[in-house]
């Protein structure tokens, strides 16, 4: 049971007659890497927005980290990080600066927040930047950094929501092997990206299809489930599948 | 005369150089992609070439006409799409299209034929306030906007980036049959996969364009062999091969590993080789095939920034 660090039985959301995440179950595991697919409009911000404890389920119900997500939100928001595309830094602070506020944030010690500073800044090659302005930084980089902001407090998991679009290809890939040094290390990854390259890169990838969970398997079994050559061919045989389109 | 020339152009932010000599120019009727990552310039250029942004040295001409002297009739016939939405999120989407219509003096009316396969999705939503759009129909708007004068030569500046595979293959499916509209289309993007859908495209990085060519010959002149493996676990092996001193480069390409080499590779026994031209070195890597493979448009990117 402590091995799961997600878990979800009939997990929905309604919002007036519309039922944007309709009644999904599964399970994530320790020290996996979780990839959380689907169109545009398919339901995973809803339901990543659960899941993080940050909006509350119409019906079902769920455990993140071991807490409930609509009973326990605010022990689930302490125990995971969470980064996306869209916002992850402040670019009006340095370097140094966002992480101190976020270590503050999640209540860590001034001292283990300035040698986990140090920490941080050392394994990314990010010593001369300590004093820069994050919005400075090219993107790749500030990914790099937004992903080392989110898991500063170790937490059991972390929600990734699509880190990568955009940054170029070396970077991304850079990237990757963030997730999985963060992995060796325990962290249980929870990621969205619109790249299918990547979605070879995790353990088990679920496809998201109208607000249900339409597959969820290995990337290997996936594709020789759909006769596939490749995790786009999945794809695009269930999202193609989609009626509801996007609203 | 080409639908557009850039000759030398240079542009600097403060101390930042973001454009860097760019040259080239798009021929009429072609769909030309500027593929390269956030922060590489595209922006920059998109913005100069539409007459929204003055660069610091060099000249453009988009349809015949200078992006400096001429700008106000460029902007008459230009559509351009920009990577942030910015249309008006508090006009409906039909408010939206007619505003933008009667701002250049047309009617949705008069050019509804070109619009027509994109608008038709969002039609249903035409009393919808735009801001209140899903991003995927944010973008179809957008175009539908930035083609409504008839534009002879249209910008779209990342259209698909934050886009699923399935609205991207959509996507693309619509710049065809603009293309084929004869409409001439510069589009940027992130995505290396999209490159192959163009009729040509420029590689650019840090402000520099690397390379100019059609997808295909871009891939017939990649200078290496490159070798795909596949192993039980690539995270593993990929690090025992960047620290082989044979390996050139290895990255991870979906469930396998590329691998260009120094040198040439030998297969004897079971047993890789790989002769350098100081030295011959032994790769320990067992149970894995490495099989030689076309390059994708990736591939080459990834070789041309690693010089």
């Amino acid at each position: 049971m402590e091995n799961r660090v997600i878990s979800t039985n009939k997990l929905t959301k309604k919002f007036g007659n519309f039922t944007a995440v309709d009644s999904i179950s599964f399970e994530v595991e320790k020290g996996e890497i979780f990839g959380f697919l689907g169109a545009n409009g398919a339901g995973k911000t809803t339901a990543m927005r659960m899941l993080c404890g940050l909006s509350k389920p119409t019906s079902g119900s769920g455990t993140v980290a071991g807490f409930d997500i609509a009973k326990q939100s605010e022990d689930v928001k302490k125990n995971i990080g969470y980064m996306s595309q869209k916002f992850s830094l402040y670019d009006d602070l340095k370097v140094w600066e966002n992480l101190r506020l976020f270590g503050g944030i999640y209540g860590m010690k001034d001292k283990e927040i300035a040698e986990k500073t140090d920490t941080i800044l050392h394994e990314l090659g990010f010593e001369k930047e300590r004093d820069t302005l994050v919005k400075s930084l090219p993107l790749g980089w500030k990914q790099k950094l937004a992903f080392s902001v989110s898991i500063f407090h170790e937490p059991k998991i972390v929600f990734l929501d699509e880190p990568t679009g955009g940054v170029d290809p070396a970077a991304r890939r850079q990237f990757w092997e963030m997730i999985y040094a963060a992995v060796e290390r325990g962290i249980t990854v929870f990621v969205t990206t619109h790249y299918m390259d990547e979605a070879e890169y995790c353990n088990r990838v679920s496809i998201m299809v109208d607000g249900r969970i339409e597959a969820l398997d290995t990337p290997k079994n996936l594709k020789t489930t759909f006769n596939a050559a490749s995790m786009d061919g999945v794809f695009q045989q269930l999202a193609r599948k989609a009626t509801r389109g996007e609203n | 005369m080409n639908a557009i020339e850039i000759k030398n152009i240079g542009l600097k932010y403060g101390s930042v150089v973001a454009l860097q000599d760019i040259s080239f120019e798009i021929e009429r009727g072609e769909l030309f992609g500027l593929i390269g990552p956030d922060g590489a310039g595209k922006t920059s250029l998109f913005r100069i070439l539409t007459t929204l942004l003055l660069a610091d040295s060099g000249t453009a001409t988009v349809d015949g006409l200078d992006v400096v002297r001429d700008y106000k009739q460029i902007r008459n016939r230009v559509g351009y799409m920009p990577g942030r939405f910015s249309l008006y999120q508090d006009l409906t989407v039909e408010e939206n299209l007619n505003f933008f219509a009667t701002v250049f003096g047309t009617t949705i009316e008069e050019n509804y034929h070109l619009i027509k396969d994109i608008y038709q999705q969002i039609e249903p939503f035409k009393n919808r306030r735009a801001g209140k759009l899903s991003g995927g129909m944010k973008q179809k708007l957008a175009l539908s906007c930035a083609l409504i004068h008839k534009p002879s030569v249209l910008f779209l500046d990342e259209p698909t980036t934050g886009v699923d595979p399935v609205s991207r293959k959509e996507f693309w499916e619509m710049l065809k049959r603009l293309k084929a509209q004869g409409i001439t289309i510069l589009v940027s993007t992130p995505y290396m996969d999209e490159a192959k859908l163009c009729d040509r495209i420029a590689f650019i990085q840090n402000g520099k364009i690397l390379s100019i060519n059609t997808p295909e010959k871009i891939i017939a002149d990649f200078p290496y062999k490159i070798y795909a493996v596949e192993a039980e676990n690539n995270y593993e092996i990929l690090k025992q091969l960047r620290e082989n001193p044979a390996v050139r480069s290895v990255f991870s390409f979906g469930d396998s590993l590329h691998v260009i080499f120094n040198g040439e590779l030998r297969i004897e026994n079971g047993q890789l080789n790989v002769q350098t031209e100081k030295n011959n070195y032994q790769l320990s890597i067992v149970n894995c095939q490495f099989k030689e493979i076309t390059p994708t448009i990736e591939d080459c990117f990834m070789a041309l920034v690693n010089e």
